[in-house]
Parts: structure tokens; sequence; C-alpha cells
């Protein structure tokens, strides 16, 4: 096991598990969306989806601790990595100039602390029900947790919509670069695909923005309300 | 033209340094940036000054001794050019220059503007090479290379060993200049029996060192006068992760 401490030890090794450990957490982006946009389906739909996640049980658990240690994995990797790029430079620059990097790459660390903190505010609001806490232990008409009716009432709220927008900006921004990195980080790098790539991560990141916001937007703007259509 | 240049002094590596500004007028716009210096330092030298110490060599853009910042860009404003190959007429009468040396922990200050850069040499000796008996010339074309091939292994070794792609990284990382050393044998048959060996250990040598990591910005291929392409760092990061998969020793 020797070459596995060595490998990950090492600034590629770590690199590598910074890749492998977002394009899962990007995964998780992709599947919460797919949920999600069950809204759309109406009431029955997103409350009939919240009962079928709990009733996986054991296996829900399985899931929440692996996205957990995958965020934390991802998180601590970053934490070590950038302390050795501060280390690595301790005078700084008098003048210092960009001259190919976007702003989306340089702020990787920044977006993505803002993102966890955004996600613990999320958890804060639809899982645990600490926000808007009136709304969070409705009952429907079979007696399952009004997910639906608490994703609503949320979005009907401003500052909840404007929050989740911003965080969604911040996320794109994330994803914009974390997804051509991940090819380059392990190793994919060809010039018929690298222009395809950058587009793809500009293109998914959009995509994913446009498909999360849909959501407080559609609410704010009474597109869709407590009857399952327009309010 | 006349410029204000504010430069970094620095006694030596364990003295602090700090900028310091100072006048240059009457330089022609053929003049190179080096020669500018030299101008500078004649007259620094006759007013009885210290000149300001900075590395150059063959001044022919091929050797990569230079090593200068100007104004946040190494190697300064033009594209695939080392200091010495830019000249006076790239910048505007009057304006306002700032110097300064290679930033890393990895590269310390000599003195003002010249860099130890021994951590690429000890990375090259860790494993930039090829331990083959060579015995007498073989015929041209004995061992048949594709011209892809050669010409990816060409672009790479085209790397001078300047330093700006650790300069120009936020990171101070020296993925750029290692990517290029292991791809240049990565292409060729003669660097095969030595491929894993090679990567483990220029990288662990990188490591050491306390070079940055990159996170994939892409400054340095912005910067880097010989234009290397990030095609190395990702070849350098396959060839690292397969070997440290499947190399035989420990």
């Amino acid at each position: 096991m020797n070459w596995l401490f060595r490998l990950f030890r090492s600034s590629i090794g770590c690199k590598g598990i910074m890749a492998l450990t977002g394009i899962a957490l990007f995964g998780f982006v992709i599947a919460h969306l797919s949920g999600n946009l069950l809204i759309f389906g109406g009431p029955d739909a997103m409350n009939a989806y919240a009962v079928s996640l709990r009733e996986l049980g054991p296996l829900l658990w399985v899931m929440r601790l692996g996205l957990l240690a995958t965020v934390l994995v991802h998180i601590g990797a970053a934490m070590r990595l950038t302390r050795q790029n501060t280390d690595a430079r301790p005078v700084p620059y008098v003048r210092r100039q960009n001259v190919a990097s976007t702003a989306a790459s340089r702020s990787m660390m920044m977006t993505g602390l803002t993102v966890a903190a955004y996600t613990v505010f999320h958890l804060a609001h639809l899982t645990w029900g600490f926000i808007l806490h009136d709304f969070a232990t409705a009952v429907d008409d079979q007696g399952r947790h009004d997910v639906y009716y608490m994703v609503v009432k949320g979005f009907q709220q401003w500052w909840m919509v404007f929050l989740y927008v911003v965080a969604m900006v911040i996320l794109a921004v994330h994803l914009r670069h974390g997804i051509s990195s991940f090819f380059q980080t392990l190793g994919f790098n060809h010039p018929r695909w690298n222009p395809i790539l950058e587009k793809s991560g500009i293109g998914v990141a959009t995509l994913i923005f446009l498909g999360y916001v849909s959501i407080p937007a559609t609410v704010f703007f009474g597109l869709v309300g407590l009857d399952g259509g327009g309010s | 033209m006349d410029f204000k240049l504010h430069v970094w002094r620095q006694k030596d590596r364990n003295s602090e340094g700090r900028m310091l500004s100072t006048k240059v007028e009457g330089i022609s716009p053929d003049t190179s940036f080096l020669e500018m210096l030299d101008i500078l330092n004649q007259r620094l030298i006759e007013e009885g000054d210290e000149p300001i110490a900075f590395d150059n060599d063959c001044r022919e853009g091929i050797c990569g001794m230079c090593s200068l910042v100007i104004n946040g860009v190494p190697h300064g404003p033009e594209r695939g050019v080392t200091a010495c190959q830019l000249h006076m007429r790239s910048f505007q009468s009057g304006q306002d220059i700032y110097i300064e040396p290679w930033r890393a922990k990895a590269f310390p200050v000599v003195r003002d503007l010249s860099v130890d850069r021994g951590s690429f040499d000890r990375i090259m000796a860790a494993g930039g090479f090829a331990s083959v008996r060579t015995g007498g010339a073989p015929d041209a074309n004995a061992v048949p290379i594709a011209k892809e091939q050669a010409d990816l292994a060409f672009d790479a070794a085209a790397c001078i060993g300047c330093g700006a792609c650790v300069a120009s990284c936020k990171n101070a990382s020296a993925m750029l200049f290692v990517g290029a050393k292991v791809s240049q044998f990565l292409h060729l048959p003669q660097g095969e029996p030595e491929r894993k060996r090679r990567v483990l250990k220029m990288v662990d040598q990188m490591d050491e060192e306390g070079f940055g990591n990159c996170t994939n910005t892409y400054d340095c291929e912005g910067v880097c006068p010989k234009e290397i392409k990030v095609r190395v760092i990702a070849e350098m990061n396959r060839e690292y992760l397969r070997a440290s998969l499947s190399h035989d020793e420990t």
C-alpha cells in the first residue's frame, strides 16, 4: 500500500482526488436537479418522490454518508493543495497581470467555499426545516410530508429566491472550470477535443444554472403555485 | 525614449528587498530590454552605485537565463519571446516599468533580479534523461519514428527551462516545465525503457522543491517564450497516474 500513500501525497495524486470527487459531486448536482424538476409534475409527483427517497431506508444513509465523505475529501484535498500553493510564493509580486487565465479558474477556492456555505443554508431550509420552519411541517391530503408546499412557500419569499439565484451563479462558475479541469487533470487533452471540452464546460454549467433557477423563478412569478398550476 | 523604472533591489538571499525607482533617458526604441538595463548599469557604476544584478547569457532567446517579470508579466508584454528579445519600442516613452525577479519559494533571489533555479536542475537530475549505452552513432532513420510523434517530442523539447511558467502561475507551479521535460521523452522510443521511473522521480522531486500545484488556469501557456502547450501537463498527469498504479518497483 506504500504506492497508494505516495500517490495520495503527491501533487498529481491529490489533484486526481479533486477531479474524481469533483465529478462525483457533479453527478450529484445532476441527480438532484432531475429530482427537483419533478416540481413541474405537481404536488403529487414531488411528494411521492420524497417518500420514495425516504423509503430507501438504510440505503439513503449510505448515499448520504457517501456524499458527505465525498464533499469532505474534495474540500480536504483542496485545502491541502491551496496551502501548498500559497506557501510556494512567500514574497508576492508588486505588480502581477493575468495573461491567459479566466476569473473562474482563479477563484475556485472562493466559489467552492461559497457553494459549501450555501449548501448548509439549503439543508437548514429544506431538509432540517430550521429556516421558514412553519412551511416545513405541512402534510398533504395523503398524510405525506408536503415537500411541494414547503418549496413553493419558500420560493415565494424574494430573499430566498435572491440567495438561491446568487448561489446557482456561483455554482455555475465553479462547474464551468471544474468540468473542463476534470479532463486535463486526469490526462485527457487532445487538440480535437479541447475546444469541445472547454465549450461543454460552459454549456453544461449554463444548463445546470437554468435548470435549477427555473424552479424559484417559476414559483416567484406565479407560474407554479400551490394548486400545481398558476396561482 | 525615457522611462521611469521601478526595480527590485535585494542585497543577498537573506536580506529584505524593496522596489527602488530610477529614471533612464535618451533610450533608442531599438534598444533591447537588457541593453537598456546595461545602459542604466553603466551609469550606476559611473556614479559609484551598485549595478543591478540580472541573469542573462545568450541574448538570442535560446539559453533560458532571462528572468525578469516586467509590469507583472514574465518576459514582458510581447508573446513568444524572452526578455532579451524584447525591445523598448514595445513600450511608450514616459511609461512606468516595474521589474521584478521570478517569485517562488523554489527560486530564491540571489541578488536583485537574479534567482537560483537549481530546483529545475535537481528535477532534471532526478529523471530528465535517457540512460542508454550510446555506442557508435546509429544510421540515420535506423530507428523509425512517426513524424507526428517526432513533432510532439520536439515541441516539448523547445522548453528552455527559463521558469517563466512558474513565475506567471498564481500557485508558482512548475508543471508546465516538468510536463515538457516528461513529454520530450514520452514520444520517442529512446524514452520508453525509463518511462515510468522518469515521471515518478521528476514529479516527486518537483513536489519536494516546494513548487505549487497546477489549478489549470493556463497563465503559463500564455507567457511561455517557447509557446509550450498545456497538453504536456495532461501528458505528465496521465503518465504519473499510470506509473503510480502500475510501476513494478516500490
